[in-house]
């Protein structure tokens, strides 16, 4: 990295005599909290907080996106595969409404991401300024929570009250909006001012006697299934859920999140549920007399039609976010409280004489027969397909097998665009631990792919990161290439392209009578594959590779996975695959589509 | 008691009128944020009334909602995740006091003056200005009697009139517990 000015530093931050700026304290409050890398794009209104950037290149490393959004994806892979805050700046005005996205997705997946936005000085502010747009009004809805800072003096408060609630509780994304004056103006930091937050109570964990119903749950359970999500990454209960499911021998399916919270070909795993998950996970929770639903939201990804879904099924629902039980459906046995806290009290509780009778083998034969025949007649297994051409599905599966085959799955890290590609990545790239695996779930975000591998890439330099994107989602955040050559970040793109929209035409074909509307992204069926990405990636000076047949794919892998730079690999595929199998929107196990 | 995946019988059905207390932090912007969020999760709100309270840095907010049990509940845990919301009670079930307050301004020529001021002490009120043709009067009470004197007033020619809408305070000592 370029070195900077040598401007002095702060007398050492805490003996608190010194006067610093408002930039100053805030870039000293987030080395204080522990950050390493923050994403920033410059503009007129976050100037001085760059300035003060510029004196800490030892302690905080400053990476430039090219565009606000990729910087705030960005700090979504860092935050995604860390649990730590990604932190991410921009300016006013269209600097700051173009991290919206962001904090949009980062509600929705729960990512401790913290934005930090220039604003107008306070004496202009509400006039309409040069570059000024109301960006706590705009983002109350989309963040947990919102600061406009406009005293210098409050700088250092904000900046701790922000760490503690993007990363307790249910996670969740910050705006601190600062306007220019408070990051110029100096005054004496008071690091140690409380918090002033006293609404604010995250952390619960749920009494023995909210435990002791779902031990009644479990006891009158013959045909349990774990129904685990998101939260169960959050909160880093991995470990717990595994010990759970085991020592009762209940199967375990995922969310879109989940995956990774239990580890994929696990005997009890049923891997993804939902809309696009395997038939035997959805076999199961449809048949169920027992849902065990730890950190999740009922979305209606997960469950088509509210009413009919696990509708023989009594349900216990454990989440830290007291909203969401009750919310979609009614749970019979509420679980308030942290996940892995609650795992621990209830595999305490299991160990416990009493409840000797739950545990062991043998209790649930039946029911494990019964989901294993389930497996073996609807296996999740790349398609039939030609000889010469490359389906999504196979090379996703051929880079798994490649990984495995050197050693190198515990690590990588896979992202996802958004459509066919990122379904396909989550059924046929099966993970094993918690954190190896980012997506843009609830929001759906395209464009997310390509920067959040660089986000994890940055958090984690001794792993392989690798966007599995699609030719639309590619393109959205393509400029972060640039990011890629001039920061030195070596993430690789494995790009499934095939010339359209592969999501929406798969629906075109399912419900619109293949009308094509809007979802051709080539430049006419006569010409060559539009755009030209290897002539893309060379202008941005990252090596590419360009391959159409199943002889080529291994090698081009390989020459991916073994690139020290960027790389990007434009694999030609068919546009004909659907992701299978498939409940409709709104419909039920019943209506699954396979073939 | 196994109707599975349904609430058990009586908790959904029934909408009932909930009178909702939350104490925030008087924060810029905490109204809009409340106001924000009832309307984007679709929650109708029949009355909303701001207020500080005796510490300057605390406002309390009276809701008056309509609903069943699951939008309540809703209603109340979305209200409890803001960060600047303190604490929210649902006093609809508490023995509690509650109040409207209204000013009036009324149609009344001078031969008028002792009918409208004794309907207005009838009524516990008070005539806070008069004019040459026209008086203002300050009701205060439950609802349905604010409502009341509405009609009453009505055929001498409503010229205006401002209400705060629902405020609500439990009886006794407030209930100091935390979680």
């Amino acid at each position: 990295m370029a070195e900077p000015n040598k401007v002095p530093a702060p007398a050492t931050a805490s003996t608190g005599a010194a006067e610093m700026s408002g930039a100053d304290i805030l870039v000293h409050s987030l080395i204080r909290h522990g950050v390493e890398v923050v994403f920033a794009y410059p503009g007129g209104a976050s100037m001085p907080i760059h300035q003060s950037l510029t004196k800490v290149t030892d302690k905080l490393r400053t990476i430039l996106p090219r565009h606000e959004q990729g910087g705030g994806f960005m700090a979504h892979g860092y935050a995604r595969t860390t649990g730590k805050v990604g932190v991410c700046f921009s300016t006013s005005g269209p600097g700051a409404t173009n991290f919206v996205t962001i904090l949009a997705d980062a509600k929705m997946d729960s990512v401790p991401v913290i934005a930090i936005t220039g604003q107008v000085s306070t004496g202009v502010l509400g006039n309409d300024a040069f570059q000024e747009t109301p960006m706590v009004e705009i983002c109350r809805g989309i963040t947990k929570h919102h600061y406009l800072v406009t005293r210098t003096e409050d700088v250092a408060r904000i900046m701790k009250e922000a760490f503690h609630i993007a990363t307790t509780g249910r996670p969740g994304p910050v705006i601190i909006d600062v306007c220019k004056d408070v990051q110029m103006k100096k005054v004496v930091p008071d690091w140690d001012a409380p918090m002033d937050l006293p609404g604010y109570r995250p952390f619960r964990r749920a009494p023995r006697k909210e435990l002791e119903p779902v031990l009644a749950a479990l006891r009158a359970g013959r045909k349990p299934v774990i129904y685990a999500g998101g939260g169960a990454i959050h909160s880093g209960a991995a470990e717990e859920l595994r010990t759970f499911a085991t020592q009762l021998g209940i199967p375990v399916a995922m969310t879109l999140h989940g995956l990774g919270s239990f580890p994929a070909g696990h005997y009890l795993s049923l891997d993804m549920l939902g809309m696009h998950g395997t038939v035997y996970s959805n076999y199961a929770v449809n048949e169920a007399d027992l849902l065990l639903a730890f950190g999740v939201r009922f979305d209606d990804r997960v469950t088509g039609k509210l009413s009919e879904f696990c509708k023989h099924g009594r349900i216990v629902h454990v989440d830290i976010d007291a909203s969401e039980i009750h919310k979609n459906k009614y749970a019979h046995v509420p679980v308030h409280g942290d996940l892995k806290t609650t795992l621990a009290d209830l595999n305490a509780l299991l160990r416990e004489e009493a409840n000797a009778d739950l545990v062991g083998p043998g209790r649930y034969t039946e029911w494990l027969r019964q989901i294993d025949a389930w497996r073996s007649e609807h296996p999740m297994k790349v398609p039939p397909h030609a000889e010469t051409a490359i389906i999504p599905q196979y090379a996703i599966s051929r880079l798994h097998q490649l990984l495995k085959d050197r050693g190198m799955l515990d690590k990588t890290i896979v992202s996802t665009g958004v459509g066919q590609h990122q379904m396909w990545a989550a059924q046929f790239f099966p993970f094993t631990h918690p954190r190896k695996w980012v997506t843009s779930g609830g929001l759906g975000t395209m464009g997310f792919g390509l920067p959040a591998a660089m986000g994890a890439r940055v958090a984690h330099p001794d792993h392989l990161s690798i966007d599995i994107d699609g030719d639309g989602s590619f393109l959205m955040n393509i400029q972060e290439l640039a990011c890629c050559h001039t920061e030195n970040i070596p993430a690789k793109v494995l790009l499934l392209n095939n010339q359209h929209l592969g999501m929406v035409m798969q629906w075109e074909d399912r419900f619109f009578g293949s009308n094509r509307a809007q979802t051709y992204l080539g430049a006419g069926e006569d010409k060559a594959p539009y755009p030209d990405f290897a002539t893309i990636a060379k202008g941005f000076g990252v090596p590419s590779r360009t391959v159409a047949t199943k002889a080529d794919l291994d090698a081009a892998l390989v020459e991916m996975i073994e690139s020290d730079a960027a790389f990007v690999l434009n694999v030609l595929v068919p546009h004909q695959e659907h992701v299978l199998p498939m409940i409709p929107s709104g419909m039920t196990v019943k209506d699954m589509i396979t073939a | 008691m196994d109707l599975p995946n349904r609430p058990p019988e009586g908790l959904t059905a029934m909408r009932h009128r909930h009178v909702l207390s939350a104490l925030v932090q008087n924060q810029p912007g905490v109204l809009a944020h409340i106001s924000g969020m009832l309307a984007s999760r679709g929650f109708n709100i029949d009355s909303l009334a701001v207020g500080e309270t005796e510490q300057h840095d605390r406002s309390r907010m009276t809701f008056v909602v309509h609903g069943d049990d699951t939008v309540l509940d809703q209603v109340r845990k979305q209200l409890d995740k803001i960060v600047y919301v303190i604490r929210v009670d649902d006093i609809s079930s508490e023995n509690f006091v509650e109040r409207d307050l209204m000013l009036i301004k009324v149609t009344c020529a001078s031969d008028k003056r002792p009918e409208l001021f004794q309907l207005c002490e009838s009524f516990r009120g008070r005539v806070v200005d008069i004019q040459h043709d026209n008086i203002m009067a300050e009701i205060s009470g439950t609802e349905p009697k604010v409502e009341a004197f509405i009609e009453l007033m009505r055929p001498y020619g409503i010229l205006e009139l401002a209400r705060t809408g629902r405020i609500a305070l439990v009886r006794g000592v407030p209930n100091k517990e935390a979680e």
